[in-house]
């Protein structure tokens, strides 16, 4: 394999413009007009493919020659971290990854997630009722954006109420900007052995919740304690930082765009509120890095030939913003705009499980934070908000708000 | 308008549902697709187009 690396190819990744945290870096847009596939290079000189444009990306994560097994040559790792080792199945290939999916996929279906509706709604309605009677300003990942999603999948799991303040603020030491690596392992590993403790204890006395049906698989004789715990884990990763950046960000966002803000605020039709957030899954990023591949046969894609062991880069925050795609001014916000085939979640097999929940939560906390503070804003210039330009879940440390 | 699906492709992600609830619904035990109606009436056309576009498992198959 070759690492030799050009001085033409750029780096990945690299900044966005100053001043535009919500638009993907302006070299990637070019990209996707000139050279929809593209070589680019990673911290460590390997030279994957960077896919930039909505169809290409949207053929190559739905082509079985396209492998997002991290321990292949040739898969492009974004980091020396590694990463990926508590992943589970989000790592694997079919046929494991189906198998392992389809045991946590009935949780996930369009009415049960509906059903939860009014759930998620006491949540944000008590974290709404205790912003309005706190201190103000106020940070708004840490009051709000943070423990919603937490709150949200203590119940899918089932964890009990008197464990819900530990849950919580583990859940929170693992992500937290300013904990140190020591506070993190050592959170993950509280939250490792507590779901495993409670896996058991679900097993004993099973409960209309998740971790009791991952038990039941255990019983059939499906999983082993250790995959149902290893997958207890995995949901609460995947759902927990995703949802709360794409909380804050949108909100963030929502105020830089006082109109689009004021027409969900006026509604109370949940068909445009649902159409809102699909335009802000489309128009914002927190998969600021994309999705990573490794091809495992020769492909033809725009022109060329992607070579069995080639790295591939989605770029799907640039997909998402592609006029072949979104013919209206795609690098607008416009929350009237049908945008429900966004690749915000993904595309393929390996698509977001969890994006039923993300929707639901996202159009009940969008909706009812605004409408219950109508007069919610930053409390500091745009300039003065850290965003996570090196995170991997692109969103804001910190948003200080008031009303 | 025929409608054909591959449960075996299918993911679960029930964007069909969305976008088209009286012509596809998912099985409780695994959040496969079912299908209700494989000729469905024009009015739902949008909608099953709509459902085998986003399907990211291109589980959905029209003939029209």
């Amino acid at each position: 394999m070759s690492t030799a690396a050009g001085p033409e190819i750029p780096d990945f990744p690299v900044a966005r413009a100053p001043g535009c945290p919500f638009d993907p870096p302006p070299v990637w847009q070019a990209l996707r007009n000139n050279a929809p596939v593209s070589k680019v290079r990673l911290w460590d000189g390997s030279t994957p493919w960077l896919v930039t444009r909505y169809a290409d990306q949207r053929a190559l994560l739905a082509d079985p020659r396209v492998s997002v097994d991290s321990g292949r040559p040739g898969y492009p790792h974004l980091s020396p971290h590694g990463g990926g080792s508590n992943l589970g199945f989000l790592r694997m290939d079919d046929p494991e990854h189906s198998r392992l999916r389809r045991l946590v996929t009935a949780p996930f279906a369009v009415k049960r997630i509906e059903a939860m509706r009014p759930m998620v709604q006491k949540i944000v309605d008590d974290l709404v009722d205790g912003l309005l009677t706190g201190p103000k300003p106020v940070d708004l990942v840490e009051a709000f954006a943070l423990p919603v999603p937490t709150l949200v999948i203590s119940e899918l799991l089932g964890v009990p109420y008197s464990d819900h303040q530990f849950f919580q603020e583990n859940s929170t030491a693992v992500i937290r900007r300013t904990a140190t690596m020591e506070e993190r392992t050592a959170a993950g590993r509280n939250l490792g052995e507590y779901l495993g403790e409670l896996v058991g204890r679900k097993l004993a006395e099973p409960r209309d919740d998740v971790l009791s049906e991952l038990a039941a698989r255990i019983k059939a004789g499906d999983l082993t304690h250790r995959e149902a715990t290893q997958i207890g884990v995995l949901l609460l990763i995947a759902g927990h930082e995703t949802t709360a950046n794409m909380i804050a960000l949108g909100t963030v966002a929502l105020m830089e765009h006082p109109n689009q803000l004021e027409l969900l605020r006026r509604t109370d039709d949940p068909h445009v509120v649902a159409t809102a957030v699909e335009e802000l899954l489309r128009y914002l990023h927190i998969t600021h890095n994309g999705m990573q591949r490794v091809a495992v046969d020769d492909i033809d894609i725009a022109g060329l030939t992607v070579h069995a062991g080639e790295g591939l880069l989605m770029l799907n925050e640039v997909g998402n913003r592609d006029p072949e795609a979104f013919p209206e001014a795609p690098d607008t916000l416009d929350i009237t705009r049908d945008a429900r085939h966004h690749i915000a979640f993904g595309f393929g097999v390996h698509q977001c499980l969890g994006q039923s929940l993300a929707r639901m939560e996202l159009q009940v906390v969008y909706s009812t934070l605004h409408r219950r503070i109508p007069t919610l804003r930053r409390a500091v210039g745009l300039d003065r908000i850290p965003f996570k330009h090196d995170a991997f879940i692109y969103g804001v440390h910190e948003l200080p708000v008031t009303w | 308008m025929k409608v054909t699906i591959e449960q075996d492709r299918c993911i679960g992600t029930g964007q069909c549902v969305l976008a088209a609830s009286s012509v596809f619904d998912q099985r409780d035990e695994d959040g496969i697709v079912v299908l209700l109606d494989d000729n469905p009436p024009a009015d739902q056309a949008d909608g099953v187009r709509r459902a085998a576009m986003v399907c990211p498992a291109l589980a959905i198959r029209l003939a029209e």
